[in-house]
């Protein structure tokens, strides 16, 4: 035995040579490291963004054989999908519960299982702002068509717009599957950052007597009313966009879970156990699909760095700030209509993002006066903005799938 | 940049589908407010129904068990901006949701304002 030899052979299949291949893996890993820097240290989404990080190294890293994109790629409806249960790796098949719009909807489920939609039903007028909030979902669409984006494409760009990570992901895994990485890190990390997003758009927007208005308590929502409105929902919006029916159905089966009283059971494993399982799949599947290079068509790279992802990522804050402005415009509206009774920080909350934008509402009103409490006065319009960018993908959906 | 299963189309084509895509969003929402407006009317008309001929006798025989007393002697305290109502809430346990939310915001206890805190049954 030629030890030599041995020790070349061992090199060669190490994944080091594979380093030496392609600079974007290498580049990739660093990401990742920053990712979770930010995940651990700084607390940006961790629960989603330590899985998301992880998954990008695990496939970024040559010979680790965990995820093959390269297996994804082509027309969705003609994938072979016992060729990849063949060749797959680990994350492949997890993968599948993305490719085939199964996480997301788990997901919304978890979500439905966890919101309370009393706030919403108290003042059934703050759903004009969740659904004015999602005007960034339509400006981002508009502006990828114009940089070159397939419609396709540009649909799931505008939906980070909507602010609402499983919706995102879902549309995106129909519509644009290759634009999934960076369309799902955008999505996340502005999320993320919404406590540095909307102020200063919500403080140019709107007056200090608007910011100090105080508004009055509403009358609490029976518990029949809370009962009757997922079944309601859910009548009325697939009826309407039958494309929606998997994430408004699991939506509104979770909060069916939550409010009907006697399915505790269901609806604590809904809220914790079904939630952090799916998170955990969902996450790392995601972060997996970011490969630095992926050689598409006609050779070129087609992986997470390219010059689409740029695009994609200023796309998406632009999506995030014309939401932002798009609910406290129609804030402004409902702060006029009203004669000064609604305080217009609330059609910020519009943007889905539970409940992180609903504290942003507060914390800004609190600012300018700090005996007003708007917090369950945002979380109307916030718990509205995930049935409207919902809706929104629902819609995209049924034109361009 | 794209993918074979798509075309791409023109601006004024995008603009049409945004301005269709934002008045479905809105016409799905306005339709969800007035369903909920109609079902709260509904239900609180029925509950009022219900609960006409029972109260009258309820009413004459004592005041709620759940309404706030109000003591004559109490002083409010220093920075207080008001009373709280309790509705079936010892004050224990509104001590403890006073904190519990003051630690939520981060904001302290004397900066916020709670007018009621009624348990939900």
């Amino acid at each position: 035995m030629n030890i030599g030899q041995v020790l070349s052979d061992l090199w060669g299949q190490s994944g080091f040579v594979g380093l030496t291949n392609h600079w974007e893996n290498v580049v990739m890993i660093f990401i990742a490291c920053v990712l979770l820097y930010l995940a651990i240290v700084k607390k940006f989404e961790p629960l989603l963004l330590v899985g998301i990080a992880f998954g990008m190294l695990l496939s970024n890293l040559p010979s680790s054989e965990m995820m093959h994109m390269e297996l994804f790629q082509g027309d969705p409806k003609t994938l072979d999908y016992m060729n990849i249960l063949h060749h797959g790796g680990l994350l492949d098949i997890l993968y599948f519960g993305v490719k085939l719009g199964i996480y997301p909807c788990l997901i919304f489920m978890g979500v439905g299982a966890m919101t309370d939609f009393g706030p919403m039903m108290a003042r059934p007028s703050s759903m004009i702002l969740g659904a004015a909030a999602q005007i960034g979902v339509y400006c981002a669409f508009i502006l990828a068509i114009l940089l070159g984006f397939f419609p396709n494409e540009a649909a799931s760009i505008g939906i980070i717009g909507g602010a609402d990570g499983p919706t995102a992901i879902f549309l995106t895994a129909k519509l644009a599957p290759h634009l999934l990485g960076p369309i799902a890190i955008a999505a996340y990390s502005y999320m993320a950052l919404i406590p540095l997003i909307q102020p200063p758009i919500m403080r140019a927007l709107t007056t200090e007597a608007e910011r100090k208005v105080v508004m009055t308590q509403d009358k609490p929502v029976s518990k029949t009313t809370k009962i009757i409105f997922p079944v309601a929902v859910t009548i009325f919006v697939v009826l309407v966009l039958p494309s929606v029916a998997p994430l408004i159905g699991c939506l509104m089966l979770g909060n069916l879970f939550r409010e009907c009283g006697v399915v505790d059971r269901l609806s604590d494993t809904t809220q914790n156990a079904l939630m952090n399982i799916v998170t955990i799949f969902l996450s790392v599947t995601v972060g997996a699909t970011s490969v630095g290079y992926l050689p598409g068509a006609n050779g070129e790279n087609i992986g997470f760095l390219s010059a689409s992802t740029v695009k994609i990522i200023i796309l998406g804050l632009l999506a995030f700030c014309f939401s932002t402005a798009g609910g406290v415009i129609f804030g402004k509206i409902m702060y006029r209509l009203s004669g000064g009774k609604v305080n217009p920080l609330i059609g910020s909350a519009g943007v889905s993002a539970v409940p992180m934008a609903a504290r942003v509402s507060q914390i800004e009103g609190a600012k300018a006066n700090p005996a007003n409490f708007l917090l369950m006065h945002a979380m109307g319009p916030n718990v509205a903005g995930v049935i409207g960018s919902a809706v929104a993908a629902g819609f995209l959906l049924a034109v361009f799938g | 940049m794209g993918n074979n299963l798509s075309q791409g189309i023109p601006v004024s084509d995008a603009l049409v589908m945004s301005v269709v895509g934002f008045a479905i969003v809105f016409f799905v929402l306005v339709v969800l407010m007035a369903v909920i407006k109609i079902l709260r009317g509904a239900l609180e008309s029925l509950d009022k129904a219900k609960a006409a001929p029972a109260a009258a006798p309820v009413a004459a025989a004592a005041p709620s068990p759940a309404a706030p007393a109000k003591d004559p002697n109490m002083v409010p305290a220093k920075g207080s901006v008001g009373e709280i109502k309790l509705f079936d809430v010892d004050d224990k346990t509104a001590a403890l949701i006073m904190a519990i939310v003051a630690d939520e915001m981060q904001a302290p206890l004397n900066e916020l304002r709670f007018l009621s805190i009624r348990e939900k049954k």
